[in-house]
């Protein structure tokens, strides 16, 4: 298989794994389906030479955040089967204006002569992720430092309400 | 010292939440004040050589050299007042000391947020900053944890998820085309080749991801239920300032110092703006919640200075960043009295009260300010930036949209005058004759709002010369 081959294999799975995370209704399968991408999206960035965004990809997307996920929805009380299959008819309704935007996104870059492939930015090499991250964009950590302690403000804040809650009914 | 607006909030949250953090449970509240005290004087009274030093150990830590110009000190001004409003709000509302831990906590993180977005100089900083205050938006609005908040703070997610994915998608295309991100490069970049398709797509995705951010119509689908199921403090923080840093400042920025003026760029922010106008204010009309009619109202009023920007000239400009800055102090005001009303009274309904200015006389008095400057009545603030932008739209050759433009205003009177009659004025409603006025904290916050509209509206030969003169140099 050429490499061109196996990129347009890897795409069109990381799409169906994409649309399967999004569409399906269950939380769990959801979540999976999020590190199943994820995992597609990571041999996809192997297979362009980005190493190092891959293994971030891999660590934190098919990693961390799944585990925070997966740990989030076992908290949480499973729908009733009654619930569960009003919502399995009602789910795909909501989807269907997607294969128009994909055949007007489809007619748009066919007839615009956009090309993607305009400018190749080969980083110098003495350019890596770590100079990167901690020389040119170390403002940027420090917005992701405030992002992470506004997600603990957020679990404190709204879990200790639902347990307040929960002892409240008790 | 501009990197210390970023570093301090985050510096003062970690410090709140060391081990002994309940020793430091009420001091989150007096950080968040303090903090915007500094940033207010640092605005106000620091020379310009200061925004520019930098201290060794702090240059040492963060490497960030942001640009500092008159828009940027009147969002840092603008966030400041807010932010000290928000907290007064939060003081006044929240009872449980732990609870108001949490959400100075949260404010304090916000400010930083909106304190990146103002000194950015690039637009992956942007982007990350735009993030920060978005996740601290969300859990303060879902803050009480009702269903109502839950629901309010769902559409925000689900939209500001859009918006999102619609903002990095146009970088990632900017990035392709001019192989940088910060703002001085892909000036010099677009201006050579704002015909090319990626660059046109990516400024259409940039536009209509900080239209939802704004919550300009018809993107405004989020913002009435967003602000009116947010505790009062998250509501007097996302109107006066969230939405104007992460939407209509972003986009401000963008157009004068990115994007290169076209006239097709220009027309579509003269429509949006004249649309979020008049949408805005006929919703507004027919409503009996307080808090919703003032969110219709803000979808308005942020549609003027859209309108103002549209009109692609220095008077435009200037005249769209004096009305966010107005609109920052006296939808504020308003939300701190629909914050009144509501815990004194137990209701937001307007037909469940009437009345009350007897009963409430300053938060009555005060809301009769801020209404009279939203709706453009001389001498107060309101009326200045608002003929400024009908004005400079009119001379830009858009007679028509400057003509609607006033029309809007008279409807924004009778929506305003309708509420003041139907909460205020009147017959006091039955069932609240124990109504007392609010405590200090909320009248302070109230008086100190209502001084600034006032003070700018009879001070505007001054405020000409030092405030809106230097704004049109950002062109």
């Amino acid at each position: 298989m050429t490499l061109d081959m196996t990129n347009m294999v890897l795409l069109m799975a990381l799409l169906a794994a994409g649309v399967w995370t999004v569409m399906t209704s269950d939380l769990l399968r959801s979540a999976i389906g999020l590190a199943v991408t994820s995992v597609i999206l990571t041999l996809l960035l192997f297979q362009l030479g980005g190493p190092m965004a891959a293994v971030f990809e891999l660590s934190v997307c098919a990693g961390l955040i799944t585990v925070v996920f997966i740990s989030t929805i076992s908290l949480t009380k499973p729908k009733t089967v009654e619930v569960r299959q009003a919502y399995k008819l009602r789910r795909l309704t909501r989807f269907a204006f997607l294969p128009l935007i994909l055949i007007l996104v489809g007619y748009y870059v066919s007839t615009s002569h956009v090309r993607l492939d305009q400018k190749v930015l080969p980083l110098p090499a003495s350019v890596d992720v770590r100079y990167a991250l901690w020389a040119l964009r170390r403002l940027d950590l420090v917005g992701q430092i405030l992002i992470i302690l506004a997600g603990i403000f957020g679990v404190v804040v709204l879990f200790k309400t639902k347990n307040d809650g929960e002892e409240e009914k008790k | 010292m501009a990197t210390l607006l970023i570093l301090l909030p985050l510096a003062a949250v970690v410090l709140l939440n060391l081990p002994m953090h309940k020793a430091l449970n009420k001091a989150a509240f007096w950080f968040g004040v303090l903090l915007c005290l500094f940033q207010a004087i640092l605005v106000t009274q620091a020379p310009a050589y200061v925004w520019n030093s930098c201290p060794y150990y702090v240059s040492r830590l963060v490497k960030f050299f942001p640009m500092v110009d008159s828009l940027t000190l009147v969002m840092l001004l603008s966030i400041s007042i807010v932010g000290f409003v928000a907290l007064l709000t939060a003081r006044y509302s929240i009872r449980d000391n732990e609870r108001l831990f949490n959400f100075s906590n949260l404010v304090i993180l916000a400010f930083g947020g909106m304190n990146g977005i103002v000194l950015a100089n690039d637009l992956f900083s942007l982007y990350v900053f735009l993030e920060v205050t978005a996740v601290t938006s969300f859990i303060l609005i879902a803050f009480h944890g009702d269903r109502d908040a839950l629901e309010g703070t769902f559409k925000y997610i689900v939209l500001s998820a859009a918006a999102t994915a619609m903002i990095l998608a146009a970088i990632a295309l900017l990035f392709i085309v001019t192989g940088s991100v910060s703002f001085r490069s892909l000036q010099a970049v677009l201006t050579a080749s704002s015909s090319n398709p990626l660059v046109m797509t990516a400024i259409i995705l940039l536009a209509a991801g900080l239209f939802i951010k704004s919550g300009l119509v018809p993107f405004h689908g989020w913002l009435p239920d967003a602000y009116t199921a947010a505790p009062a403090a998250t509501s007097v923080l996302l109107a006066g300032i969230v939405t104007k840093t992460t939407g209509v400042y972003t986009l401000i920025r963008l157009v004068t110092d990115v994007f290169a003026v076209s006239p097709t760029l220009n027309t579509l922010l003269l429509i949006v703006g004249m649309v979020s106008i008049l949408v805005g204010a006929l919703a507004a009309l027919g409503q009996s919640d307080f808090k919703r009619m003032l969110a219709y109202s803000s979808i308005s009023q942020v549609g003027y200075i859209i309108l103002g920007l549209g009109a692609g000239t220095a008077l435009g400009v200037a005249g769209a960043v004096f009305h966010l800055f107005n609109h920052s102090v006296f939808k504020s005001l308003l939300f701190v009295n629909a914050a009144a009303v509501e815990q004194q009274s137990g209701a937001r309904n307007m037909d469940k009260l009437g009345g009350i200015s007897d009963k409430m006389p300053i938060t009555g008095a005060t809301s009769v300010i801020a209404f009279l400057s939203t709706a453009g009545i001389p001498p107060l603030a309101g009326f200045w930036s608002k003929l400024i932008i009908i004005i400079a739209v009119w001379q830009a050759g858009h007679s028509h949209y400057a003509a609607l433009a006033i029309l809007a205003s008279l409807i924004t009177l009778a929506y305003f005058l309708s509420m003041q009659r139907r909460v205020f004025f009147g017959k006091l409603a039955p069932g609240l004759d124990l109504l007392k006025e609010a405590c200090p904290w909320i009248i302070v916050s109230a008086c100190v709002l209502a001084l600034i509209t006032i003070g700018i509206g009879v001070c505007i030969p001054w405020i000409f010369g030092t405030f809106l003169l230097p704004i049109r140099s950002i062109l």
